[in-house]
């Protein structure tokens, strides 16, 4: 009997096979949740340096944002622990529109 | 994350074992659990992660850590490899469950016809002994035969699984439930098979009915109360029941 575990959702493959082709990557993960937020605790988006992204870690409303400091963890060699919450629809500002907060850590895959 | 530690956390996943990855979110220090000696408030944390499969983060001696459990996938037993089947095999995984295919009919359980799903072409009786539906395993009954169906629904029933649904009319469950009360099984065991099987969205393809099948099965692990009025704003016809098809 065969095991295909095969998950289109699995990040962390992504993650790794990027890394074994030579690519920088870091990996972010949703920590913590307040309120309505669009994804769950554990959800994992993976970036790579040259800009590749797998997942996600809201409904894209901070996806940009976690990607920056995904790059700057990648060339710092150290993890961030970021807070988004709820964004003014009216100015330029990263934040969740659905009126949820999240906390964010980033680290590199070193 | 350290590659190793990925490596080793994939290498867990992969064989299908429970675990736990630890975070220290004020460095990245990091764990697997149960695999390292981790102190003792953070084994319990983990051992409760694994219980109700939510990630989350909590206080161990003044410090933050992250607690992100991987259960194995959970496991879809289907009876008959149907056209039906084949429609369900590609919704699977992405929705995090491992299928497996039951049919002793060898012209149909074929490796061309549902590749890359865990086939077995035992008789379903001997199939269920060895896969042992537990709490994590939904079965669903497709091939219409009670040679082969009835089996694995008396098999399925006397276990824990989570979800048991069967196809078949109304009338087609009627005598199945007939068959099933000469079996032994009462009207609670019975009243834990979803028949007709699959969310009454007038699905008549296969893939439709896949659709409709792999929703019910999403709704009971997640245990969505199915037929009651939604709390906010009722779409004008938010008709929902569970598994009656005109």
């Amino acid at each position: 009997m065969t095991t295909d575990t095969t998950n289109s959702e699995d990040i962390l493959a992504t993650a790794a096979a990027w890394k074994a082709a030579g690519e920088s990557v870091a990996i972010a993960t949703v920590v913590e949740t307040w309120g309505s937020s669009p994804r769950p605790a554990g959800s994992r988006l993976a970036v790579t340096a040259s800009g590749r992204l797998a997942g996600s870690v809201s409904g894209g409303c901070i996806e940009g944002a976690v990607a920056d400091a995904a790059k700057q963890a990648m060339a710092s060699g150290t993890p961030q622990l970021l807070d988004f919450g709820v964004s003014d629809e009216r100015a330029w500002e990263v934040g969740l529109s659905c009126g949820g907060k999240v906390k964010v850590f980033v680290e590199p895959l070193a | 994350m350290k590659a190793e530690t990925l490596a080793r956390l994939q290498a867990e996943r992969a064989a299908q074992r429970p675990v736990v990855l630890l975070t220290r979110l004020t460095d990245g220090a990091e764990h697997l659990w149960p695999q390292d000696t981790v102190p003792e408030a953070l084994a319990e944390a983990a051992h409760a992660a694994l219980g109700s499969e939510k990630a989350g983060s909590v206080s161990v001696d003044g410090e933050p850590w992250f607690i992100h459990p991987h259960n194995p996938p959970l496991r879809i037993i289907v009876v008959g490899a149907v056209h039906i089947a084949q429609a369900m095999a590609p919704m699977a995984a992405p929705l995090g469950f491992q299928m497996i295919v039951v049919d002793p009919r060898r012209a149909f359980a074929t490796e061309e016809r549902l590749p890359g799903v865990s086939l077995n072409t035992d008789w379903p009786d001997e199939a269920m002994a060895t896969l042992k539906p537990d709490a994590r395993t939904a079965v669903v009954t497709l091939t219409h035969d009670p040679k082969l169906d009835d089996p694995a629904l008396d098999a399925a029933l006397k276990s824990d699984a989570f979800y048991i649904g069967a196809l078949g009319s109304r009338r087609t469950h009627a005598k199945r439930v007939a068959r099933l009360n000469e079996l032994g099984h009462g009207g609670a065991a019975i009243a834990r098979i979803h028949a007709p099987v699959g969310l009454d969205i007038e699905a008549v393809t296969a893939p439709e009915i896949a659709l409709s099948v792999m929703a019910e099965i999403v709704a009971a692990r997640r245990g969505a109360t199915l037929g009651a009025p939604r709390p906010l704003p009722a779409p004008a016809e938010g008709r929902v029941s569970i598994g009656i098809s005109a």
